[in-house]
């Protein structure tokens, strides 16, 4: 706390009245967060839930209270559980080729090479552009005729068309995605590789512990609470992707792409079901929710390993 | 994303804006002995260049858009592909501005990021210093009230927000982009990177303060704000960024070109069958990044330690 509310003990109507000053300052200097966020996330929160519970067209302007049948149609919309396992793949696809690039990275940018500097610029700077300019360009690298696959050609190699094909599809979304953000996961990585005590890699050298030993027995086991909470933050980020989706693939070939949220934005605002829509939020809501309080449980994890 | 992530991004990142968590550089004692001097340097060799090859997924594409934006329309459909343009020639940049009005475009991205970012600023600062430092009742509970933004991807509420904007009459305005992003779910992040900043502040220095008769105001404006500048530049970078990209919420409240904002025109440069106009888009593209891109490498420490402290991604 503030060493400001025990000071001048010996005026005690001076202190009170100064307190009393300041809490009002406090209230004033808090003001425009709490509203905002009553306004903006508190309220808008409880609205999601309650229009979930409604059949809200806004093109036929319908509003009637439905309970939980918008839930219960979830269960039988196939185009949902299509989009809950593209969001499925998706995610693993993410997680999985960002996390061990984002490691070999670090270690790669951890052995002290000459240029080391420059190459952490280059890995990071996907991440300052904006993803739509990001995913443009790799839309135009990625033509079934051009771009990759008419370097390809020049090698005699016919590359397919990415992004008319369920699974090239997938892998291109995933690997757009992956290179856009690795160089952040990188970074996060390789504080936590400069964090392994050099003494214990130094001991286990001596005795006779080779580079792949040492990393798999030593650095490793001492980095893995960070790589858990990356790749739970991972998967989050993954979950929320929507430019992406929308500009790369607009949810295809057929619907291999929609994730989740782009299912979410087609429901809302292409095919004007709002009631639907907002169960489809209570449902993404609940997703996030569940991954971030186990995130906080790893977390607490790591601030014991650190002490 | 989420801003929760953000948060605990942070966290994991362990320290306080400005700690160098990104120095690519160890520690001088970090350094081995060299053994083994020609194998060793062999293996170092081959280690660089595995690092050029794995840069070229990173470089290329910005490379080719750069290029490719200086092609002719016949030339970027020619086949093999080259890696330079024969003539180059800036008529898809003069296109660009032709197409749609890019210029106001490009205007509305540059002052909604600048509203937003020095509005976060303000209401971050404000409140994550009265978190910290003040002592008033409720605040834990107005604190963990604040928090909860950090639990709701902004996809969550795009639908009564919607709502809201539009019973508002705020449709096809700037409003919801601008006032939103300031006192909604995206600048609790900032908030809560300010108060963590400030809760590490000495008491004696604000003590000090009171004793020459600094209200509480003064006290925050004179003496922590300017102690706060890295915690403030990493504010100013994410938030800028997260502005300057933002990509769904335009596409949900904005309708005409002229209010349009660039993630979005970008996506516009399309044929009367909807197939990209390339060279163009190309183009537009460059012209989004570039000033991003030069910014971020004339302060790329500031950026990495920013962005790895505060975790913005996509």
């Amino acid at each position: 706390m503030t060493s400001i509310t025990t000071a001048q003990p010996d005026r005690p109507q001076r202190r009170s009245a100064w307190r009393r000053r300041d809490a009002a300052t406090g209230y004033a200097f808090v003001a425009p967060a709490v509203i905002g966020a009553i306004a903006f996330v508190i309220v808008p929160l409880g609205a999601v839930i309650w229009y979930s519970l409604h059949e809200w067209n806004v093109l036929a302007n319908t509003f009637t209270f439905v309970g939980a049948e918008n839930y219960q149609h979830m269960l039988d919309d196939a185009a949902l559980h299509d989009s809950l396992i593209a969001s499925l793949w998706f995610s693993i696809g993410v997680v999985a080729v960002n996390i061990s690039l984002a490691l070999f990275l670090a270690v790669l940018l951890n052995q002290r090479l000459p240029g080391t500097t420059l190459f952490r610029v280059l890995f990071f700077t996907p991440v300052v552009v904006s993803l739509v300019a990001w995913t443009i360009v790799w839309g135009f690298l990625l033509q079934a005729d051009n771009g990759i696959n008419g370097f390809l050609a020049e090698f005699g190699v016919t590359g397919p068309n990415w992004l008319r094909n369920n699974v090239t599809a997938m892998i291109a979304v995933v690997v757009v995605q992956v290179f856009k953000n690795v160089g952040l996961n990188m970074v996060l990585f390789l504080s936590a590789l400069q964090s392994v005590p050099e003494e214990i890699q130094e001991a286990a050298r001596l005795d006779g512990a080779g580079a792949w030993r040492r990393f798999f027995a030593i650095t490793l086991p001492m980095i893995s609470p960070t790589m858990l909470l990356v790749a739970i933050l991972t998967v989050v980020g993954s979950l929320e992707t929507f430019a992406l989706i929308d500009v790369l693939t607009d949810g295809g070939p057929g619907t291999s792409t929609t994730v989740l949220v782009f299912y979410l934005y087609r429901q809302a605002f292409e095919f004007n079901q709002f009631g639907y829509a907002s169960a489809i939020s209570v449902l993404l809501f609940v997703i996030v929710l569940a991954l971030t309080l186990l995130q906080w449980q790893t977390r607490k994890r790591w601030v014991f390993h650190e002490s | 994303m989420s801003p929760d992530q953000l948060t605990h991004r942070r966290t994991t990142a362990e320290g306080a804006p400005g700690s160098s968590v990104a120095d690519g550089r160890g520690t001088p004692a970090a350094r081995r002995p060299r053994r083994r001097f020609g194998s060793e340097h062999l293996g170092r060799a081959a280690l660089v260049f595995l690092m050029i090859i794995v840069a070229v997924p990173f470089v290329f594409p910005i490379w080719w858009m750069i290029t490719s934006s200086m092609k002719t329309t016949s030339e970027i459909l020619r086949l093999p592909p080259s890696l330079w343009p024969e003539s180059p020639s800036f008529d898809s940049y003069r296109q660009v501005f032709e197409l749609q009005p890019f210029a106001q475009q490009y205007l509305n991205s540059l002052y909604i990021a600048v509203l937003v970012t020095v509005g976060t600023m303000a209401v971050a600062a404000l409140a994550g210093y009265a978190f910290a430092r003040i002592r008033f009742r409720g605040s834990n509970a107005l604190f963990v009230l604040v928090l909860v933004g950090l639990l709701v991807p902004s996809e969550v509420t795009i639908v009564p927000l919607f709502r809201m904007v539009n019973s508002a009459g705020l449709i096809d305005t700037h409003w919801p982009l601008i006032v939103i992003p300031i006192l909604g779910a995206p600048s609790v992040l900032a908030t809560f990177i300010m108060r963590q900043f400030f809760v590490t502040l000495p008491g004696e220095l604000e003590e000090a303060g009171r004793m020459d008769g600094l209200s509480r105001f003064g006290i925050f404006a004179r003496i922590a704000l300017p102690l706060s500048r890295s915690a403030l530049a990493a504010v100013a970078i994410f938030t800028f960024l997260k502005s300057w990209n933002l990509y769904l919420e335009p596409l949900v409240y904005l309708s005409s070109k002229s209010n349009f904002t660039l993630p979005q025109a970008l996506t516009q440069y399309v044929d009367a069958y909807g197939g990209p106009i390339w060279n163009v888009q190309l183009a537009a593209t460059t012209l989004t990044v570039i000033p991003v891109l030069i910014v971020f490498i004339a302060a790329q420490r500031q950026f990495i330690q920013g962005l790895a402290n505060s975790g913005l991604k996509g």
